[in-house]
């Protein structure tokens, strides 16, 4: 019987080299006359350890990592794929520290196995949560979400249970599910590596979210960024109709869903939900004025869900496994588990899923390892482009909603970028503002305008001298972005440029 | 009529024929005419314009509000370096530097022979093992001004 051998086909493994290490594994193994199968399967997230090679075996899989081509011969001669001698040898996939000590809900599957295996997805508990919707009304389905405690894993934390039942409630004869895959945050890639890994989780979650709210049309808004993602995702919806998951009648229930995949066009304003909906009319992806919410006039003029990836993916594991179990994890009004993105300079960056409250240093410190360059860390910032950068002060917040909020801060989509000691912070506060500037919709004057004075104001300031004039203009700036601005383009544009003043004075006020 | 404007009209009618009744099918659309004819002929928006039911005012203002779609020719190549926090981490600025000198164009410019353009990327989504950098379809990891030049040399 062929030996089953596991080399990841995503986008970080392939950006690292996986393609061509599986090419080699496989040309070595036929020059020696070994019988071997290559399967090119999701990642785990451990991506510092990527490319990860995996062999299966009968006491469970053994992993080398990180494999470069250079290193494939050596491994044959060490006595790969059998269990060998080599220092790239990781012994059991499941003893590694780093993935064992997380608790994964929603990455349990990630980088197990051939991401368009329907048949592998049922057999690691796949479907079982849909299973369970078809058997309880629209309305129990909606209790269940709403006592797990899940809010939105897109950055703004909305009970995801109300948000669906405000749609239940909507009286239309066409109602949508869409799901934001406009994952433009710098510092995250969760939702791709979900969409990379278990795309048929995200179908069966948009499923469930269907029947709820009584929607038959669903789309993707995938961003154009993420190819791989892009051609996955379009196997596994297809998969998925094939096998009347999707359809006319969705297994056997008399309850039509079909999902299409759209693909964005290069705008990270397109992540903001009611950009979005305006992109997927067609349109300019210009913001809306709320109210109406989405939930009641959102794409089409009708009543809409507009979920992140992860918070759709994450009812899968509510409804199988149980609100309560879901509830279980996490503290305060924070439950479940929060994916953690770990990013930039980074010892051992990817993907921590673990339940809320961890602090911000156990995660940098303790599963990064803290910094790739090896000097200290000075900032990290904590939600992407629109979150804050703390100093080391803040570094022992918990990682929770009302915690983050409670510090100026937000914890967005979970990503974390840390910064050393060579970050300069006036650098990083002119890039905020440059950011808006470059992705604004334009719909409104501060954002608009504000962030191009922003960026001036900045220009303006010089490295050893006394910029108090402009620093008190530009918080006056802050402020107008604020409470001015449409969404929270522009309105928390001002949090990474105010957090850099208040806990880096000496990056602006020049002197030495 | 030139042989270029008769595969212009082409592409453009065979994508309104997929798209024109699907909803919100201009991104589509545009994304396909893009796809073959690498940019956006100015001379196809009245054509797709009216195919679409629209006014010219609101095809070019999708066109141009978007990063992805282009009005003018492209290099054959798309070389996007990402200019995002996690990058900029890692060295991505004086990556930037080290791109445009050896293709001696700035970010939104083409090399003099069409062989290549490059774009600003805000994220591609390998942020723990940055610099990152795309070209074509393929991302790659950890680039330095070195493995740039050994990635450019390939090609």
């Amino acid at each position: 019987m062929a030996i089953r051998i596991f080399i990841p086909a995503d986008t970080t493994a392939c950006a690292l080299g996986a393609d061509a290490v599986a090419a080699e594994v496989a040309l070595l193994a036929t020059g020696k006359g070994l019988d071997v199968e290559i399967i090119r399967n999701g990642s785990r997230g451990a991506f510092w350890l990527e490319p990860l090679v995996e062999v299966e075996t009968k006491n469970g899989r053994i992993a080398f990592g990180p494999v470069t081509v250079a290193d494939v011969s050596g491994l044959y001669q060490a006595g790969f794929p059998a269990l060998c001698e080599h220092e790239l040898c990781l012994g059991k996939v499941a003893d590694i520290e780093w993935l064992e000590r997380q608790d994964r809900l929603t990455f349990a599957r990630a980088g197990v196995d051939d991401p368009v295996s329907l048949a592998a997805y049922r057999e690691q508990g796949g479907y079982a949560g849909l299973t369970r919707a078809l058997a309880m009304s629209p309305a129990e389905i909606i209790d269940a979400v709403l006592e797990s405690g899940l809010r939105g894993r897109g950055g703004a934390a909305f009970p995801t249970g109300i948000k669906w039942r405000t749609v239940l409630e909507a009286a239309a004869g066409q109602k949508y599910v869409t799901c934001n895959a406009d994952e433009g945050d710098s510092g995250t890639f969760a939702d791709r590596l979900l969409m990379e890994a278990d795309p048929f989780q995200l179908i069966e979650g948009m499923t469930i979210c269907a029947l709820a709210v009584g929607a038959s049309e669903g789309y993707i808004y995938l961003r154009s960024e993420y190819p791989k993602a892009r051609h996955i995702l379009r196997q596994a919806i297809a998969i998925a109709g094939e096998a009347k998951l999707l359809g006319e009648d969705v297994c056997g229930s008399g309850s039509a869903f079909n999902i299409h995949l759209r693909i964005g066009a290069g705008a990270y304003i397109c992540g903001e939900e009611t950009s979005m909906l305006e992109s997927l009319e067609g349109r300019r992806g210009l913001v809306r004025f709320k109210p109406p919410l989405p939930a009641i006039e959102g794409l089409f003029g009708k009543p809409t869900v507009v979920n992140n990836v992860l918070t759709l993916a994450a009812v899968t594991t509510v409804l199988a496994k149980g609100a309560q179990h879901y509830r279980h994890f996490g503290t305060g009004r924070s439950r479940g588990t929060l994916t953690v993105q770990l990013a930039g300079n980074i010892r051992r960056g990817g993907l921590v899923e673990i339940p809320f409250g961890a602090s911000l240093r156990e995660l940098v410190e303790d599963f990064g390892g803290g910094t790739a360059s090896g000097k200290p860390i000075r900032a990290i910032q904590v939600g992407g482009p629109l979150g804050a950068y703390l100093p080391e002060s803040q570094w022992d917040t918990p990682l929770d909603y009302e915690a983050f909020a409670d510090i100026g801060a937000m914890l967005g989509h979970g990503g974390i970028v840390v910064f050393d000691d060579s970050v300069d912070m006036l650098e990083q506060a002119r890039f905020a503002m440059e950011f808006c500037a470059i992705e604004s919709c334009g719909k409104c004057t501060p954002c608009r305008i504000g962030s191009v004075r922003g960026m001036e104001l900045i220009d303006k300031m010089t490295k050893h001298g006394n910029n108090n004039a402009e620093l008190a203009l530009l918080d006056e700036l802050c402020e107008t972005m604020d409470k001015g601005s449409l969404c929270a383009m522009g309105g928390l544009t001002p949090i990474p440029v105010r957090s850099a003043i208040k806990h880096f004075p000496q990056d602006f006020s020049g002197g030495d | 009529m030139s042989s270029a404007a008769i595969n212009h009209a082409e592409v453009v009618s065979s994508a309104l024929h997929k798209f024109a009744d699907v909803p919100g099918g201009l991104l589509p659309l545009l994304h396909q005419i893009q796809a073959r004819l690498g940019y956006i002929p100015k001379a196809t928006v009245t054509i797709i314009a009216s195919g679409m039911g629209l006014s010219r005012a609101e095809v070019h203002g999708v066109i141009s509000f978007y990063h992805d779609f282009h009005a003018e020719p492209h290099g054959r190549t798309s070389i996007h370096v990402c200019r995002a926090e996690a990058c900029q981490a890692m060295g991505s600025r004086a990556l930037e530097e080290h791109v445009k000198n050896r293709l001696g164009i700035d970010f939104g410019g083409t090399t003099a022979d069409g062989r290549f353009s490059l774009e600003s990327v805000y994220c591609l989504g390998n942020c723990a093992c940055s610099p990152s950098v795309r070209i074509a379809d393929e991302v790659y990891a950890r680039v330095d001004a070195a493995r740039f030049d050994e990635l450019l040399d390939a090609l």
